[in-house]
Parts: structure tokens; sequence; C-alpha cells
């Protein structure tokens, strides 16, 4: 982390990249609302919760473990050979090895469009809500961080596929900004129950607001994303350990 | 002769032994293809039936296309030539016989042709599938539509050597490849068609090349602009394309220049 913050200018222009990744997604939901009023049954204030939420939840995940999909490179470069063979757990090593702080920025703007948002979006400011809130922005940090531990494991078996990943990681995070009852047959499946980023801001926004969601997908479930978080690290875990068993060396 | 085309071959012979890496980038720009189609409906759904000519068939079939167009066109910069610059291999690139700029082209084409395929129908395929796609039943929007590929993918490439020569100035050009990924990812029409953007931003957008890399391809090829209207997007490109190449030489030339001063 101290390495990071020596080179000033460089790490200001990360920062600023990162502010840029963000007011980049926002433009998305700019135009659309430019366009309409609503979105998926919620209001443009409404639709910049979930928008902000998912991206709060997205990048804490990714200043911690996003990295975990760099493992091919570790691989090839025989790093996570000298992880091996040191008496501590490999995944905390590797989380700890680059806690990315320039991505910051990320969670800058998506706080800046919480903030803004919030009070116009007709949501009740009560105990409720920032319990249901904390909850959320917990349980989907927690989501991310586990499918980016499940992302880096699928590539102990596809070095190659770093890419096909990015689909479960970077398209889940997409995936998350929007109203989930815009998808509709396999894709809600898999956004729901599969990569569950409709836990991570959709429905904690139905809760909020007291709203029914869409069929299938009771308001309640608001609640659930420590849950949807916990079924999926045991599931990040086990593939983990099963790719870490995998895993022959280098071979250098 | 001419060692162009070898390069051109040589282009979509490295990048076609990536076949895992291909299939992989299949599968992702298939995936934010189905986010995308779902999104842009929605909004061409509550926004009553069309938005800026768009009904929601048209609305997927753009997100399917500009998927299928992703990769070819290389939205993405990426920084083989900076990592060159920065370690000095570039001077191996100026003391050949061949033009660095040219050369640089003629590969990347090469690249563009190989990935058309392997990275462009999937995304069709699944969109055809799940929403089915708006397509042109007349031959001339396919054949003005490849032309125009072409060039967006020229422009393109002329845009990230451009980024990519930053680096004989910048040490680290990370923010700056972020930055303008960022710029491209919005104002390429990418994320969401050009013609949807309120007025500001379409003026913003319009004066950049950006919209000539990918939005005036699948505009032609999916038969939204025809006629005079497609020939005058083409013309657009290929003014992008002179300012941009002549851009980029004129900092080939200054950055060398600083090279020998380095070396020296």
């Amino acid at each position: 982390m101290r390495a990071q913050l020596s080179y000033r200018t460089s790490f200001a222009a990360d920062v600023l990249a990162n502010v840029g990744i963000g007011l980049g997604e926002f433009a998305t939901i700019y135009v659309v609302f430019s366009r309409t009023s609503e979105l998926g049954g919620l209001t443009v204030w409404q639709a910049a919760l979930v928008f902000a939420l998912a991206n709060v939840a997205f990048s804490l995940a990714d200043l911690v473990v996003g990295h975990v999909d760099t493992l091919p490179t570790l691989v090839r470069t025989g790093t996570l050979d000298a992880f091996l063979l040191r008496p501590l757990p490999v995944l905390a090593q590797l989380a700890t090895s680059d806690v990315a702080l320039r991505r910051v920025g990320r969670v800058l703007v998506a706080a800046l469009v919480f903030a803004v948002a919030w009070p116009r979006a007709d949501v009740p400011f009560d105990g409720r809500a920032v319990a249901l809130l904390a909850v959320a922005v917990a349980g989907g940090a927690a989501i991310f961080s586990a499918v980016f531990v499940v992302a880096g494991s699928l590539q102990f078996w596809l070095l190659d596929g770093r890419e096909a990943v990015n689909s479960i990681t970077y398209g889940g995070s997409n995936a998350a900004q929007y109203p989930a009852s815009l998808y509709s047959g396999p894709l809600r499946w898999l956004f729901c129950y599969v990569v569950p980023a409709a836990f991570v801001a959709y429905l904690p926004v139905l809760a909020l607001l007291g709203e029914p969601g869409p069929a299938g997908l009771p308001a309640w479930l608001g609640w659930c994303s420590p849950l949807a978080a916990a079924v999926l690290w045991a599931v990040a875990l086990l593939l983990w350990r099963g790719g870490v068993r995998h895993y022959t060396g280098s071979g250098s | 002769m001419s060692p162009y085309p070898a390069l051109v071959a040589a282009g979509f012979r490295r990048w076609s032994t990536y076949r895992a890496a291909t299939a992989a980038g299949a599968l992702t720009n298939s995936v934010f293809g189905a986010i995308k189609a779902a999104v842009l409906v929605g909004t061409v759904t509550s926004a009553g039936a069309s938005v800026a000519g768009y009904d929601p068939l048209q609305a997927a079939t753009f997100a399917w296309t500009t998927q299928a167009f992703l990769a070819p066109v290389s939205v993405f910069a990426d920084d083989e030539l900076a990592r060159r610059v920065r370690t000095g291999d570039i001077a191996v690139d100026l003391a050949r016989p061949v033009d660095p700029q040219l050369a640089g082209w003629a590969t990347d084409l090469g690249r563009a042709a190989y990935q058309l395929l392997p990275r462009g129908v999937p995304p069709l395929v699944l969109g055809a599938l799940l929403t089915g796609l708006a397509v042109p039943a007349s031959p001339l929007p396919y054949v003005l539509g490849v032309v125009s590929l072409v060039v967006g993918v020229s422009v393109s490439f002329a845009a990230r050597w451009i980024v990519n020569l930053t680096a004989f100035w910048l040490t680290e050009v990370r923010g700056v490849l972020l930055l303008y990924t960022v710029l491209a990812t919005t104002l390429t029409g990418l994320s969401i068609p050009v013609a949807w953007f309120p007025p500001w931003m379409a003026t913003l957008a319009h004066s950049t090349p950006f919209p000539s890399m990918l939005q005036t391809p699948v505009d032609v090829v999916l038969g939204r602009a025809a006629g005079l209207g497609a020939l005058r997007l083409l013309g657009v490109q290929l003014v992008w394309l002179a300012v941009l190449l002549g851009a980029g030489r004129l900092l080939l030339a200054v950055g060398a220049r600083r090279l020998v001063v380095q070396g020296g």
C-alpha cells in the first residue's frame, strides 16, 4: 500500500482514471433516463440507488480481492509457487499482496451518486433503512468477493480463460447495476441464482421501497444478501481448494 | 514486393493461435450483449414504442451487433506499443526497413480479420435465438458495412497508436489507457447508441473520432444509414483516419528524436 502512495502523480492519475470508470458507467444510466422516466419499474432516482449500491459493493470487493483474477500471470511467473511454500493460506496471501487503493476512485463516484439519489428516491430515512443498507453493502461486497474467488479458482483449470471469467465478475457487476426486472428467461435465472447479482442492489432497493418485486422475487429477499454471500463463499472456498490441489506447479 | 500483405497474414496467424482466449472472449461478449439488449429494450419499452427511431427489436439488434464488432474494432486500448517504447524496443522497429506505423496498421487489420468470425458470430447467434435480429434484406448495406468496418478498425488503430506513443513522454501510461478506454466505451456508442445521447453529449461525441470506429459501421451494416447518408458517414470516417494517421506520424517523429537524446 505504501508503495502505491509513494508515486504521487501516478497514483493521482490512477484514482482519476477510476473516477472516470465510475462516471463512464453512470453515463449509460444518464442517457437512458434522458429518454424515459422509469426503467424496469423504478424511477430515475430509485434506479440511481441501484446503480450506486451495486458500484459500492463491487468496488469494495475489487479493492480487496479484485486481483485474484490475475492468477494466470502468477502461475506463469512462478509467484504462486512462492506463495505455496509459505505456511500461510494461499488465498490470504494473494488477497493481501496487492490492495489496489487506486480503486477508491470508483467508490467515491458511487458514494456521490448515492448521496444525491437518496433524498430524491422517495425512501423513508429511518433505522430500518440504515440497517438494510448496512446489510446490503456488507452482503453485496461479500457476494462480489466470492465471485472473484470463484473466477480465480476456475482459472486453475482454464489458464487461458481470463476473459471467460470476466463474464461472471464484470458481467455480474454490470448486471447488478440495473433493475433485475429487465431480465427475462435464462438471464434472470443466471443473475439471480447462479451469480446472485440481483441480491447486491436491486432486491435491497425494492425492500427499502417496501415494494413487491416481479414474479418469483419477493421483496423480503432484499435482506438475504449475506445469506447468498455465505452460500457463494462456501462454493468459492471448495473450488479454490480444489484448484490449489489440482495445481502442479509452473514447472520451472 | 511490398511486405505489408505478409504482415496482415502474420497478424491473422498470431491471433489465431489464441483459440481458448478467443472462445472465452466470445462468451463474455455474448453475456454482456444479453445484459445490454435487456437494458436497451427495457428503455425503449418504458419510453413508449421507440427511442430516436429504434423500436425494441432494433435496439436489441444494435446491442448484439456492437458486441459482435467490439473485438475486431478493439474499442479497448492495449499497451503493447507503449511497452516497446518504455523498454526501448521501439528503436528496433525504427531501424527496420518497413514503416512502423504502416506495419502496425497491417498487423492490426490481420488481427481484426481473424477476430471477425469467432468473436462476431456467437453474440449474433445468441441474439437471433433470444430476441431475434432486425437485419437488412438487400446486399448493399452489407457491402458498404464491410468497407465501413475496415475503415473503423483503421481509425481505432490510428487512435490507439497515438495513445500508446504518449509513453515517450509519460513513464506510466496505465492512467491514459484507462481514460481512453472509458471515453471510447461511451463515445463509440458501445454502451448505448450515440443517437440516444442528449444534445450536448451527442455534439461532444461527434467532435471526436470515436463514433467513426463503431457506431458508423454498425449504422451502415444495419441499414440505418443508407445511400448518400452512408457515403457521407464513410467520408467522415476517412477524414478522421487521415487526421489521426498524420498526427501519429508526427508524434512518432518527435518522439523518436527524444529517444535518441535519451540513448545518446
